[in-house]
């Protein structure tokens, strides 16, 4: 219990290090820059304490459970996957793809940040964006790419390669979509992975490759996330393009009046 | 006050039901074997979920609102300077702070310690995680300024991002092997909880107030930079100190 609470108290301390700057930025350039009083300190400063205490718990949390419910996950599906030869094929893994695939699209669909940025293209749109597909479209993208992701593990093929293959079909879409979806669908890349996925599939990544044979935790374990970021905008320029083929046949309502 | 403390768990509960019940799935039906140290894995579930809803409940209650405001206020008078500076610093100081990033950054300094990249002492972990953080949050403050320009002068997204795309194929051959993973990850890793929605009010607030852009085309893809450029300065920082 005692060393519970020294964790705590560090972690505490280290957190505040850390949200520092956001603060600093927000208030310097309130204060100093624009030259405004502060509104509603007071809440300002509970939000503050409630951030401070709520990454405090959560970074604790990640330790204790979502980076070792990853790592011991995907240890456990690569000891069933194992030819007791040694011998490493990678058919053998179905069991870890089905389960990247499953944790990618699970985690994707609850990212709060995903949800808020799908709300604001709904809105923005006027309705041309629709925030429910958008976030599937965005999980479909992050299950097949933390899925390949792991065979990429598996197989301990190149990375690059992967990733410059993906390159070339973003912008072979890029150029065969509406200019309207194109900023999105890149944001959307970015915005996938967040809190909650990047710990699990991260650790998903290094525990498959310190089980596999043969395979480096530096330099197969990495990778996962980058595959995580990059097969949305491929799934949500597919989903555009699928979107606007059926606005086609109804009035279109994609430009709004600035508002003031 | 404590009812809206309940629906906040609630909504923190559901965020994470989707993950727990995956993993309910794989351990009880597919490996049929109970969990190991199912205690501390529950009490850490537990801290994350109060650790969740407390830091959500922060940002809407104190930052998201404080941020937006300046954001607007920029967008509609602030000097351009100003502006610019200010779209660094938020880059860098939500970055810089990112939760997610502080976990992969502590996991890459294990990871590099284990395989001999750096010596496996606490001091030296803790440089090469903070120094990575540091690299990827100067790199996600070019992002925004970068971003913040590029809706100012209108220029269309793609020729940048696949400006990015080919800057970083060329790159990758140059960079030690161990660095490439990392690097290819830090681009995803930045952009998340705390980053995307103060990011993303930037955008849509500053092309809502300019005459002639609209917030479809122009105020998205603040967040295509951030989760670009970090890929490119760690790339940078791998053939320059790897």
């Amino acid at each position: 219990m005692i060393e519970f609470l020294v964790l705590l108290s560090d972690m505490a301390v280290s957190t505040a290090v850390d949200v520092a700057p956001i603060i600093a930025v927000l208030v310097v350039f309130q204060v100093a820059v624009l030259r405004r009083r502060l509104p509603n300190l007071g809440r300002i400063v509970r939000g503050f304490a409630y951030v401070l205490v709520g990454l405090t718990l959560f970074i604790i949390g990640l330790e204790e459970a979502l980076f070792p419910i990853g790592e011991t996950m995907a240890k456990q599906l690569t000891a069933v996957g194992a030819d007791p030869s040694g011998e490493v094929r990678w058919d053998d893994y179905f069991l870890v793809y089905a389960f990247a695939a499953a944790v990618g699209f699970a985690t994707t669909v609850a990212e709060p940040a995903l949800i808020s940025v799908s709300l604001k293209a709904e809105e923005v749109s006027g309705g041309a964006v629709d925030a429910w597909g958008l976030r599937l479209a965005v999980a479909v993208g992050v299950a097949l790419g933390v899925s390949l992701g792991c065979f990429r593990i598996v197989t301990g093929t190149p990375l690059p390669w992967y990733i410059m293959a993906a390159y070339v079909i973003v912008i072979l879409q890029t150029f065969r979509s509406s200019r309207t979806i194109v900023p999105l669908a890149y944001d959307s890349g970015g915005v996938t992975t967040s809190t909650v996925t990047v710990p699990v599939v991260a650790a998903l990544g290094l525990g498959l490759a310190a089980s596999v044979p043969g395979r480096s935790p530096l330099i197969d374990g990495f990778g996962l996330i980058a595959f995580a970021s990059v097969f949305p905008i491929m799934s949500v320029l597919g989903y555009a393009m699928a979107a606007s083929w059926l606005a086609k046949r109804r009035p279109s309502k994609s430009t709004q009046p600035p508002e003031d | 006050m404590l009812k809206s403390l309940t629906k906040g768990v609630m909504g923190a509960c559901r965020d994470l039901a989707p993950i727990i019940l995956v993993i309910a799935f794989f351990q009880i039906l597919v490996l049929q074997r109970p969990f190991p140290n199912l205690g501390s894995v529950l009490l850490g579930l537990f801290c994350v979920i109060v650790g969740l809803t407390l830091f959500i409940r922060g940002l809407e209650s104190g930052l998201f609102p404080l941020g937006e405001e300046i954001a607007q206020e920029f967008a509609q008078k602030g000097s351009l300077p100003a502006l610019i500076a200010f779209a660094f610093c938020l880059g860098f100081g939500t970055t810089a702070a990112e939760p997610a990033l502080i976990a992969i950054a502590a996991e890459a300094a294990q990871v590099a310690a284990e395989a001999g990249a750096i010596a496996d002492t606490q001091s030296d972990k803790a440089d090469y995680a903070f120094n990575l953080r540091m690299v990827v949050a100067v790199s996600v403050g070019t992002a925004i300024t970068l971003g913040v320009v590029r809706i100012l002068k209108g220029w269309p997204i793609h020729w940048l991002i696949i400006g990015g795309y080919v800057l970083v194929t060329m790159m990758t051959p140059l960079a030690p092997d161990e660095i490439i993973g990392v690097a290819y990850d830090s681009g995803g890793v930045t952009t998340s909880t705390i980053t995307v929605p103060l990011v993303t009010a930037l955008g849509i607030g500053l092309s809502r107030a300019i005459r002639g852009r609209n917030p479809m085309v122009d105020g998205f893809g603040l967040i295509a930079f951030a989760s670009l450029t970090p890929l490119i300065f760690v790339l940078g920082y791998g053939m320059l100190f790897g």
